[in-house]
């Protein structure tokens, strides 16, 4: 093919909603979803605000098979309420992955794939949502024992807040160029510590800083894929293929220790970075 | 830069023995006694001389975040072949994770992430692991350093909160004053700035009342240390994992779409 018929045989993936996400990358057919969105459950704290709920609380959950595999994926919506995180859609997530560890306590085994796409805490839901963030990242230490958990952010929004942790903690992280993985977004850097700080509005500068080009480059996550489903499919059965590794990242503390110590803060920005901390 | 000890250091005083060693930099780790038995106690203090500007008080940002993970990891490792493990405690007093445009570049998200891997790496691995909180407990940094625990406990005094945003920030987000911000909290629970509302959500183990958490007493400090022990005792005899914050009559109450949830989707997981 050439570059023209390439580019045309793409299917975005960005533009995808969270349930068509799981769609393109389970095995055809095999798609399953658990609390969908005919069970409502909805978020009991947004109605007493005069917010408008989701019948699914802006997370899919969904079973079937990965590569021939038992495959459990947990998507995040970015459409609803940013992708945030609250009571019902981190309860989700959290007992999706609990389950999901249970089939290994079983002798079972299972695929588990996290879409993120999120903001972090929903703050009108603020510490049910933090409380359900801290019961995500534990179920993915638990769980990442035994299989690889395999974190995708694929954007527009990207992963930020506690859900950063979450996707840290995951054995691989796929991304394209346009997701941007960070603790803190850009507008609150901006609100608490000043513009001279870091100007929000500076999209080139973001994304050299947190996008998905940068943070595979610096060793922050893994692999770096186009706007393309087949190429994160990809992506997330390479990572299957790999197995649990020997150290996750953040167990690599010595050596991240390391690398912080190379860093002057006076003299540091995201092409420096790369000659410090490159992997490639 | 003044002489005044932040909480965290204050109630490290009160319930460890003096450093052997000296100590400098943004987390402090040091031994105590619970219940006859030795234990580990954790906190990040202010560090006026921290290289990265943005992380020089009690915040969570790159150094306090990889050497929290490396000063629990030691605990882990020098009890690798322990019948029982020695109790670990992360005495919380932080405000926020740190804030700053070389933090988000270099990885805070991870830093973060290699604390809460150890204290779960450590209660996975059979230490009972305490939070204490003596002041703020906020967002990310409590992620990082607390949230893991088996047990939480927190003094129901002026100044400790749990919240995912500081009152002010959250006021601005969602466009309301800080005083119908108050009021909202009265009314839906999880957006309570009070340490007595977020008791009620059942993620407490023990809220102590009566303490004085800037200028504690003997008596105080005898009843944290007793709390401390019970929380010790009921975590061993607990699972390694955080379902008994689904387990509480509060829990039940408050959190019933949580455990719902977990009902449904267990129902319908091998249908």
């Amino acid at each position: 093919m050439n570059a023209h018929d390439t580019f045309l045989a793409r299917h975005s993936f960005i533009e995808l909603t969270a349930r068509e996400r799981i769609r393109a990358l389970l095995d055809k057919g095999t798609f399953r979803e658990l609390l969908g969105p005919f069970d409502r459950i909805e978020s009991p704290w947004l109605a007493m605000q005069n917010i408008v709920c989701q019948a699914d609380d802006g997370a899919v959950i969904a079973r079937g098979t990965l590569g021939g595999e038992p495959a459990l994926i947990a998507a995040i919506e970015p459409a609803f309420q940013g992708g945030s995180i609250g009571e019902v859609s981190g309860a989700k997530i959290a007992a999706a992955l609990e389950l999901a560890l249970g089939e290994f306590e079983a002798g079972r085994t299972i695929r588990p794939v996290v879409l993120f796409e999120t903001g972090g805490v929903r703050l009108q839901e603020a510490n049910l949502g933090l409380a359900a963030i801290a019961e995500i990242q534990a179920a993915i230490v638990a769980l990442r024992a035994h299989v690889p958990v395999v974190g995708v952010i694929g954007g527009m929004v990207g992963c930020f807040g506690g859900m950063s942790l979450a996707a840290a903690l995951c054995t691989e992280l796929v991304m394209t160029r346009q997701a941007r993985l960070g603790m803190n977004g850009p507008e609150v850097i901006e609100q608490e510590a000043g513009i001279e700080e870091l100007d929000s509005g500076d999209r080139r500068l973001i994304w050299s800083m947190i996008g998905g080009e940068e943070r595979v480059a610096v060793g922050l996550a893994d692999t770096l894929v186009e706007d393309d489903t087949d190429q994160v499919r990809d992506a997330v059965l390479a990572a299957f293929e790999r197995g649990v590794p020997k150290q996750h990242r953040t167990e690599n503390i010595d050596g991240f220790i390391a690398r912080l110590a190379q860093v002057n803060p006076d003299a540091i920005d995201p092409d420096t970075l790369r000659t410090l901390w490159g992997t490639s | 830069m003044t002489d005044a000890l932040s909480r965290g250091e204050r109630w490290l005083d009160a319930l460890t023995s003096p450093s052997t060693r000296t100590e400098s930099g943004p987390i402090r780790a040091r031994d105590g006694q619970l219940d006859g038995e030795r234990a580990s106690f954790f906190a990040v203090v202010p560090d006026p001389e921290n290289r990265f500007p943005r992380a020089a008080d009690n915040v969570v940002g790159l150094e306090q975040g990889w050497l929290l993970a490396r000063a629990v990891r030691e605990a882990i490792d020098a009890d690798r072949d322990a019948g029982v493990k020695r109790p670990i405690v992360a005495v919380v007093d932080v405000k926020s994770q740190a804030y700053g445009r070389r933090e988000e570049l270099l990885g805070i998200h991870l830093a973060c992430a290699a604390a809460v891997d150890a204290y779960a790496s450590a209660r996975l691995a059979g230490h009972p692991v305490i939070a204490l909180i003596v002041g703020p407990a906020m967002s990310g940094a409590y992620l990082a350093h607390g949230y893991q625990a088996n047990r939480i406990v927190a003094l129901d005094a002026p100044g400790t909160a749990v919240h995912a945003m500081g009152k002010e920030a959250a006021a601005r987000v969602t466009r309301r004053s800080v005083e119908s911000l108050d009021a909202l909290g009265d009314t839906v629970l999880p957006m309570s700035y009070k340490m007595s509302a977020y008791a009620k959500l059942g993620l407490l183990h023990e809220l102590i009342e009566g303490v004085d958490a800037d200028a504690p007493s003997s008596v105080d400090i005898e009843r944290v240390k007793a709390s401390l022990a019970a929380a010790v005792k009921d975590a061993r005899n607990g699972p390694r994992d955080l379902s008994v914050r689904l387990a509480s009559a509060d829990a039940k109450r408050t959190r019933a779409a949580s455990i719902e949830v977990r009902r449904r989707m267990r129902e319908q997981w091998s249908a």
